[in-house]
């Protein structure tokens, strides 16, 4: 159907990302869940699955008593007063395989969600950790911001931090600031044969879940080194060993590709033209070039390594 | 070139430089110790010069000052025109498990000389040193050695051209004769003034300087650099190493050798302020390569030395203080890019930037910094260290 809890969990525990889970009876709502692990150390979120006027959706992810104003993150967001509305309820399980009452960021992990915009609190940053479903609601992961960063760029996804009690006036002369993080295309609904696809295998979905274009002008104002790298490098987790050709090369590959998928996008293709190429082929260089470095140096230093040893240990050829 | 010890002691009411102790009242002032150590500033056309010769970009350590002094630089790069290579030595005193930010500087700018110039690199781990100075035992001071080597190899030396030597392992042979060949030159009273010995300090102390002496020179690694007794030496090194190199020297022309060249860097400031170097012994005065993102964020929030104002309304109006402002400084060490760099101290200073986005930002930086290193060590396993520190040939070393 899409991802499973276990596979979500086992997943996290790959990139080595610091987690606590605790289980609980089925709970729909934060009041029934903060019975359970509202006494635990770690804040509780609200997550609110949204969808606007062009059928796009967004995951909106806030502390659990953070005052969300649709009107106004509507406004913020470009899509006039009215144009976010909360998702049905179809959508949820189409597009997010999540149940009633268990939106949560885990769920962009799908196929399926990979237009989906999610908006986080920017309160979750001075909470030492948060509560949220990992895709189903017999369970609350307690999870730092970092990690979750970590997560979210190892599918491919930048995470977006935003401050949600502010209320920033928007008009002719100030355009709406968070207009950027507004997915670029319309959501294609999956069709049947897609959703077989995806979930086979963990590998698999991580590639296909990077066939997306990140959509996020935001990173484009951001030094773009520092989230490209931020990604990079949680996705570096999956091979700890340096002495598997393939593992690396799948590492390199993942890399460009994520980069050239991330730059060939509607706005860059509009004002490149022709010379997209050679601004993409720029991307790549400036942004991988000192990583690509150190992984092959240490390709080249393990490789040696094993060679030597082998070659101390020798025996002599027996006569 | 060498003042006497009585010059010595005025100076030291001042500032302290020396390879055990960094102090000053104060900012440390770079110029007066060029002046008085005698090196040579680094000059914007020896940077542009070294550029041409590597046909890359020159390290971002060069362009912001970091690596600000140097002697006889020009010869190596002169040489290196002429198609003569040169190899690199540096080191490190194995005092404790924990290396900070402050200890990579040098081992990364000589990677990047490694890289841009193609040359061999020999690593002296002075475990012996710390035995003697820090009391540690034989055993402790050797297996510090071997840990901080997993941290040196992180940084991403290549095993094909690095050589990495640990005292109490390879003292003897060739080395040992250079060591003995550099002692008679160098009398009693001379080491002395150089490094303020007093009849209280201990044998081991006085008879150490040849052992860091030594590497300077080809014939002590007869595995590497047989029949190339011609070959020049450059030296990174923070600037407080000098006097054991001008100590070197002055020995080298007697011993029928080049002298070594250095290229020296300034002190890599404590988060407190710039008041001395960073202490492996202060916890909160530094940024560890086991910090986790965190860590880092609690350290440079709360400990950063902040040059702006007090309230943000007085920001705005006068700016910050970019001459004492450490993270700005930070920033000047490991944000690559010129232009952002540039923007944030113009804002900054202005006023137009509040110290919580520079802090931000720079704890981004070092949070990837430390994480890559983090599993570039991960990956260095006992067998590498082992391979790193043979005594084996090097036959691609100048590749």
């Amino acid at each position: 159907m899409g991802y499973a809890k276990e596979q979500l969990l086992a997943r996290l525990q790959e990139l080595q990302i610091d987690f606590a889970q605790y289980e609980h009876p089925v709970v729909l709502t934060v009041e029934a869940q903060a019975k359970y692990v509202g006494h635990m150390k770690g804040a509780l979120s609200k997550n609110l699955f949204l969808k606007d006027k062009k059928h796009r959706f967004y995951i909106v992810s806030a502390l659990a008593d953070m005052k969300v104003d649709l009107k106004v993150l509507s406004q913020r967001l470009g899509l006039g007063k009215g144009g976010l509305r909360m998702a049905p309820e179809e959508a949820l399980g189409e597009i997010l395989k999540v149940p009633l009452g268990c939106v949560t960021p885990f769920a962009l992990v799908n196929d399926s969600a990979r237009h989906v915009c999610l908006l986080l609190d920017q309160g979750f940053k001075s909470q030492e950790c948060c509560f949220f479903h990992p895709l189903s609601n017999d369970m609350s992961v307690a999870i730092n911001f970092r990690d979750l960063d970590k997560f979210l760029n190892s599918i491919g996804k930048t995470p977006a931090y935003v401050d949600l009690e502010a209320n920033p006036p928007v008009g002719k002369d100030q355009p709406p600031d968070l207009a950027g993080l507004v997915p670029s295309d319309a959501v294609v609904l999956p069709d049947p044969s897609e959703k077989i696809a995806s979930s086979q295998g963990l590998e698999k979905n991580h590639i296909s879940v990077n066939n997306k274009p990140t959509a996020t002008a935001a990173k484009a104002v951001k030094p773009s080194n520092a989230s490209q790298k931020e990604r990079s490098d949680s996705a570096v987790n999956l091979s700890s060993s340096f002495g598997d050709p393939e593992k690396l090369v799948e590492e390199i590959l993942e890399k460009t590709t994520s980069i050239v998928l991330s730059e060939v996008k509607e706005e860059n293709m509009e004002k490149y033209q022709e010379q997209l190429g050679t601004m993409v082929s720029n991307s790549i260089r400036k942004q991988l070039s000192l990583e690509l470095k150190s992984i092959l140096s240490m390709f080249k230093n393990t490789s040696y390594t094993e060679g030597f040893y082998a070659g101390t240990h020798r025996q002599p050829k027996r006569m | 070139m060498d003042k006497n010890s009585s010059d010595e002691n005025q100076e030291q009411k001042e500032q302290v430089v020396n390879p055990w102790e960094v102090s000053a009242k104060g900012k440390i002032d770079y110029e007066k110790l060029i002046e008085k150590f005698g090196c040579q500033r680094l000059d914007p056309s020896i940077i542009d010069r070294v550029a041409r010769l590597t046909g890359r970009p020159p390290h971002v350590f060069l362009r912001r000052g970091v690596f600000f002094a140097h002697r006889d630089f020009h010869e190596i790069l002169d040489a290196y025109e002429r198609g003569e290579k040169f190899y690199l030595y540096t080191g490190r005193g194995p005092s404790s498990e924990a290396l900070h930010l402050g200890h990579l500087v040098p081992f990364m700018f000589t990677k990047y000389l490694q890289d841009a110039f193609k040359v061999p690199l020999v690593i002296q781990l002075t475990d012996d040193e710390k035995c003697m100075w820090k009391n540690l035992t034989v055993e402790e001071s050797q297996r510090l050695a071997r840990e901080n080597a997993k941290d040196i190899i992180a940084c991403g030396f290549d095993i094909s051209k690095t050589f990495i030597f640990s005292d109490f392992d390879y003292v003897g042979g060739s080395f040992y004769k250079n060591m003995v060949k550099i002692a008679k030159c160098v009398t009693y009273n001379k080491v002395v003034g150089i490094f303020g010995f007093t009849g209280e300090d201990h044998i081991g102390k006085v008879s150490f300087p040849p052992v860091q002496a030594a590497p300077s020179f080809p014939s002590s690694f007869p595995h590497l650099f047989t029949g190339k007794d011609n070959l020049r030496c450059l030296i990174p090194c923070a600037i407080d190493q000098d006097p054991y190199f001008r100590m070197t020297r002055d020995v080298a022309p007697r011993l029928g050798y080049h002298k070594p060249a250095l290229i020296e860097s300034l002190f890599f400031p404590a988060l407190q302020g710039e008041t001395g170097k960073m202490s492996a012994s202060d916890p909160n005065s530094a940024i560890y390569v086991t910090d986790s993102g965190k860590d880092i964020k609690n350290k440079i929030n709360k400990y950063a030395f902040s040059g702006g104002q007090d309230s943000v309304e007085n920001h705005r109006k006068y700016g910050a203080n970019l001459e004492v402002d450490i993270p700005v400084k930070y920033l000047g060490f490991f944000l690559e890019d010129d232009a952002e760099l540039e923007h944030i101290r113009t804002e900054y200073g202005a006023g137009r930037m509040l110290t919580g986005e520079v802090k931000k930002r720079l704890t981004e930086i070092l949070t990837e910094m430390v994480e890559r290193h983090r599993r570039a060590r991960a990956a260095v396993t006992d067998e590498m260290v082992d391979a790193f520190m043979a005594v084996r040939p090097l036959p691609n070393m100048f590749d």
